[in-house]
């Protein structure tokens, strides 16, 4: 660390910049709703919002240690073979983070099943080696691979909290619409645990973030 | 074009009836053909493959091109990771070299993706030795798909289902031509909807999704087949 940080000493090792660089994927760069990478796995995996969230941290995990291992190979890779070298470095995250998972919550592991190794191929993954962690020293690579995993994790979470409440009446578990409204003659939505729940979800998502940000697509 | 390669993937299904004798087999060719064509279509029930879809939906002839260029890359690594996963990686998979003891199945990622950007790299050399014309029309499709989750999505779907080799064929070959259709149907409605009068904020991406949300909707009334 010390000898890479060195040209930066005099910068504080949290400042402005580094703010900026783990905050501004959490709304104005966010990389679901304005980058648009990653939509795969943001809908798959959103059934039920415990999966959302052992998602996310997935991804937190795999982009934090892909981004600091590409960073500090970036002036080693021979820019002709960069996609399979940074495909490797993907695909060894995933795999530790596969196994960590395997070994410790083995249910989610189960549910989750291949969407874990479609990490791998998830775009932002590449996208930030890419644009960002070719270009910039490890610990700026680590802000920017944990603040682009955040701001995915918390689109996921809010999915998956939607469609978990709507489509099966719980959160985590645990019953949130009371009986009485059952017997009132509510019903839970089926559509939203089924796949165009989630794009019509997304879509709406995707559509009151912007309006907030004041984005538009030409 | 897309009825084309519609009818080419029905003659394989059936090609496949007689390979294996029995006609219990072939039905379930075809229905694995049109499960994954329609049913359990790639991007609309198990949403893979939506960067590239998102991105190139704008058009229709490139989606055409893109599709197309799918099926073939499916078609070829789907069965090759078949393959690999039969004889190396699956445990004690290597009895055959003398190791019955052996399980590599954790290197399963690394293998698939390496064998993946290797096979899409070898046909888009191939392509342009052989056939300068395809080439023209698939070849700046070929490097975007190494990294199309579909590709890697419908080979691990081979591996959680235990398909036989035949077996992956048929998916790989179906579950592209369902993605084929998914973009393309896609892209002829964006082309419509260009005109059409929607609020600013849910222009492009917003509207893509609901769009295809209601795709998805329609492609599961196929569940009843």
């Amino acid at each position: 660390m010390t000898s890479t940080a060195a040209p930066e000493t005099k910068a504080p090792l949290f400042g402005e910049e580094e703010k900026r660089i783990v905050l501004d994927p959490m709304l104005d760069q966010n990389p679901i709703t304005l980058q648009v990478l990653g939509i795969c796995s943001a809908l798959a995996v959103t059934t039920r919002l415990d999966v959302s969230i052992v998602m996310g941290i997935s991804v937190i995990a795999v982009m934090a240690m892909a981004n600091v291992a590409i960073s500090l190979l970036r002036n080693l890779i021979p820019s002709k073979i960069r996609i399979i070298v940074q495909l490797v470095v993907v695909s060894g995250a995933v795999i530790i983070v596969d196994q960590v998972l395997r070994a410790y919550a083995f249910d989610l592991a189960k549910q989750l099943g291949v969407f874990i190794s479609l990490i791998i191929t998830n775009c932002i993954v590449m996208g930030r080696l890419e644009a960002f962690a070719m270009a910039n020293p490890p610990w700026r690579s680590l802000l920017d691979g944990i603040g682009n995993g955040l701001g995915y994790a918390w689109i996921i979470c809010v999915v998956g909290a939607f469609r978990e409440i709507f489509g099966s009446g719980k959160l985590l578990g645990f019953q949130v619409i009371p009986d009485a409204m059952y017997e009132a003659g509510y019903v839970n939505n089926g559509l939203m645990v089924l796949a165009p729940g989630a794009f019509i979800l997304l879509g709406v998502i995707v559509w009151v973030l912007r309006w907030i940000r004041g984005y538009t697509e030409n | 074009m897309i009825s084309e390669a519609l009818t080419n993937s029905f003659d394989l299904a059936i090609a496949a009836i007689p390979q294996d004798g029995a006609q219990d087999a072939g039905n379930s060719y075809l229905g694995i053909l049109l499960r994954s064509i329609f049913v359990e279509n790639i991007l609309l029930a198990f949403f893979l493959g939506m960067c590239s879809y998102l991105a190139i939906c704008k058009r229709v002839d490139s989606s055409v091109g893109l599709g197309i260029a799918v099926i073939f890359v499916l078609g070829i690594t789907v069965p090759l990771n078949w393959i690999i996963q039969t004889y190396i990686l699956a445990p004690g998979a290597l009895s055959w070299a003398g190791m019955p003891d052996s399980d590599l199945s954790y290197l399963q990622f690394l293998t698939f993706i390496a064998t993946i950007a290797a096979a899409v790299q070898i046909v888009e050399m191939a392509v342009d030795k052989m056939s300068p014309k395809l080439y023209a029309a698939l070849g700046i499709f070929l490097p975007l798909i190494a990294v199309n989750c579909a590709i890697l999505g419908s080979s691990m779907f081979m591996v959680e289902r235990n398909y036989s080799f035949t077996e992956s064929v048929v998916y790989g070959i179906g579950s592209g031509t369902g993605w084929l259709l998914a973009i393309v149907s896609m892209a002829a409605i964006r082309w419509k909807l260009r005109t059409a009068h929607i609020p600013a904020p849910l222009k492009g991406l917003g509207i893509t999704f609901i769009t295809t949300g209601l795709i998805a909707m329609a492609f599961m009334t196929f569940s009843g087949i």
